[in-house]
């Protein structure tokens, strides 16, 4: 479990710029769960994962992951870095390696494991992302924008960390790329039902389709927190600071507007027309 | 780290400093570093510092920017303070280690040391009061003037210029980008900070391939958008904003220039 408990991050604090990101958020993410993060930009999301694995130092508050403290100075970042793994925005920038093979293997050398489990993993990671084996010989600048966003992805899902986060995974892709990712990102909390996942995203839709619970961010502050359904079926405070709702819970709640008795709590389009086939059966026979 | 760096940030202000012509500061800041390497008593580095003060004041940046401005430079100005007072040679001996003869410290030594100290100390606030208080672009605009009557020997004044706005331009966004590859690659378990000096060379290079591919990359897209809007060096380029000499100028170099005839007067007898 994570526990989040008064978290205050200031940037440049005490000159004329200083800037307050994420202002004194708490709150608990349960074992397993898979987590959406929404928020206009600048709201502080990328400034609240950077915490989670010890890259940014609160300037107050703390976060435990399974009990332990990551925010605390004295524990080891290595440690932290293998169990917390954060995938940057655009993270195919950082790839570096003459090989793909090697670039994903970086994590997993870091942490000193021995040649086969590097191998292992690096196979194994390649596959959950759906690279196949004979990219991984070649140079990861020769790979498509997709590849080499998945390619970026492995490198860290072969430290096998615990808690997997993601910023804007999806962002500049192609909507094919797109839905390969978050396909990918759905077979894996499927496969790892212990691993928790974490992800950022500007899409609603996308949001719909994965998360679990949503964390919704306004000015570095918890707007809501909940289940996807619970925190989509208040389409008015999210439009208040400035996000939208899938689609299909917009035309849900105008539907409701205009008097018709639906259920406000529908996000995704399958379960929408499971509903709406129930509506037009009942009224062709009243 | 990267964001200590001053020279390239400027602080917006109204003060006469920020509103004199970059050029006459241009000029004025180049007397100010020949001054600095002809004076060297003590005293004189006193008055200089005095001096220096008083531009500080009346230019009203924060204090804490120019100090930030130093911070980079302190390992490098203990090293000059340290290699000065032992390499320099001297009659008098003021300390002399019991281990080793070669070992001591001469008053010749320290003098040296703290003037040296006190140079680049000058010459770090003297460069950031310039860059503090002029915008990148009239600061290369300056240049660029100040360069124009060099056309006539072929230098390529307007080329120098532009290379030099591009380049200060992209002092943040490089060091943003670093910032960012180095906690991507941080995220990854990658140590930056112990073993010797091969290993924390080997190191970086998962920082410098990323960087030098984005920053090429960042050449090219910036090379065609400025094809694509017709950019090229001609001759007969205006500008937005014309630099107007005005009183305040006259009245800066007369200050400056009575300055230099002082200190250069002192320095003499
Ligand atoms: N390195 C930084 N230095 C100063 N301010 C920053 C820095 N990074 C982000 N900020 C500021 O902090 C706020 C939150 O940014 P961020 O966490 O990136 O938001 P989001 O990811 O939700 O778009 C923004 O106002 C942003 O300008
Ligand atoms: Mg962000």
């Amino acid at each position: 479990m994570i526990k989040v408990t008064g978290l205050t991050y200031i940037y440049q604090q005490g000159m004329p710029f200083e800037k307050k990101a994420v202002d004194n958020v708490s709150f608990e993410i349960p074992t397993g769960d898979f987590l959406a993060i929404i928020g206009h930009t600048g709201s502080g999301k990328s400034t609240l994962i950077q915490h989670f694995n010890a890259l940014l130092k609160p300037t107050q508050g703390k976060i435990e992951i399974d009990g332990i403290d990551v925010t605390d100075p004295k524990t080891n970042l290595m440690e932290i870095r293998k169990n917390v793994g954060l995938v940057f925005q655009y993270p195919e920038h950082q790839l570096f390696e003459e090989t793909v093979y090697k670039d994903i293997a970086f994590g997993p050398k870091n942490m000193e494991l021995s040649d086969s489990e590097i191998e292992k993993r690096v196979k194994s990671s390649a596959l959950a992302v759906g690279l196949s084996e004979e990219l991984l010989q070649k140079s990861p600048f020769e790979l498509s924008g997709g590849q080499k966003r998945r390619a970026a992805i492995a490198g860290v899902l072969s430290m096998s960390p615990k808690v997997m986060i993601l910023d804007e995974p999806t962002a500049g892709l192609d909507p094919k790329g797109r839905d390969e990712i978050l396909g990918e990102l759905s077979t894996l909390h499927k496969q790892n039902p212990d691993m928790t996942i974490l992800f950022v995203s500007h899409s609603m839709e996308d949001v719909a389709k994965l998360a679990e619970h949503v964390l919704v961010m306004d000015h570095g502050r918890i707007a809501m927190h909940g289940t996807t359904s619970e925190v989509f079926a208040k389409s008015g405070e999210l439009k208040k600071i400035g996000l939208d709702v899938p689609q299909i819970t917009e035309l849900t709640h105008r539907l409701i507007k205009d008097g018709i008795d639906i259920r406000p709590d529908i996000y995704t389009v399958k379960f929408a027309s499971e509903i709406y086939k129930n509506l037009i059966k009942e009224a062709e026979n009243v | 780290m990267f964001k200590d760096i001053t020279i390239g940030q400027y602080v917006d202000g109204n003060s006469v400093i920020h509103r004199m012509d970059a050029r006459v500061k241009i000029l004025l800041s180049i007397l100010y570093i020949i001054l600095l390497f002809v004076i060297d008593s003590i005293a004189l580095y006193a008055v200089f510092g005095v001096f220096t003060a008083f531009l500080v004041i009346i230019s009203r940046v924060p204090f804490k920017y120019i100090i930030k401005g130093l911070k980079p430079m302190l390992y490098i100005l203990i090293f000059t303070a340290v290699i000065n007072l032992f390499v320099t040679g001297g009659e008098t001996v003021l300390w002399q280690s019991s281990l080793w003869k070669g070992l001591k410290i001469t008053k010749e030594g320290l003098t040296i040391a703290v003037q040296m100290v006190l140079r680049l100390v000058f010459l770090v606030i003297g460069t950031s009061l310039l860059t503090l208080t002029t915008t990148p672009i009239m600061l290369t605009d300056g240049i660029e003037k100040l360069l124009k009557p060099l056309d006539a020997v072929k230098v390529p004044s307007h080329e120098i210029a532009m290379m030099m706005t591009i380049a200060i331009r992209f002092i943040p966004t490089l060091s943003e980008e670093t910032e960012k590859i180095i906690k991507a690659q941080k995220a990854r378990g990658a140590d930056f900070e112990s073993g010797n000096i091969i290993k924390r060379t080997k190191a970086m290079v998962p920082i410098l391939v990323p960087l030098f591919i984005s920053a090429f990359k960042r050449a090219d897209d910036l090379a065609i958008a400025m094809d694509s809007r017709c950019y090229n060096s001609g001759k007969k380029r205006t500008r937005m904003k014309q630099m107007k000499m005005t009183w305040i100028d006259a009245a800066a170099s007369g200050v400056m220039i009575a300055f230099s005839v002082f200190v250069i007067i002192i320095q003499r007898f």
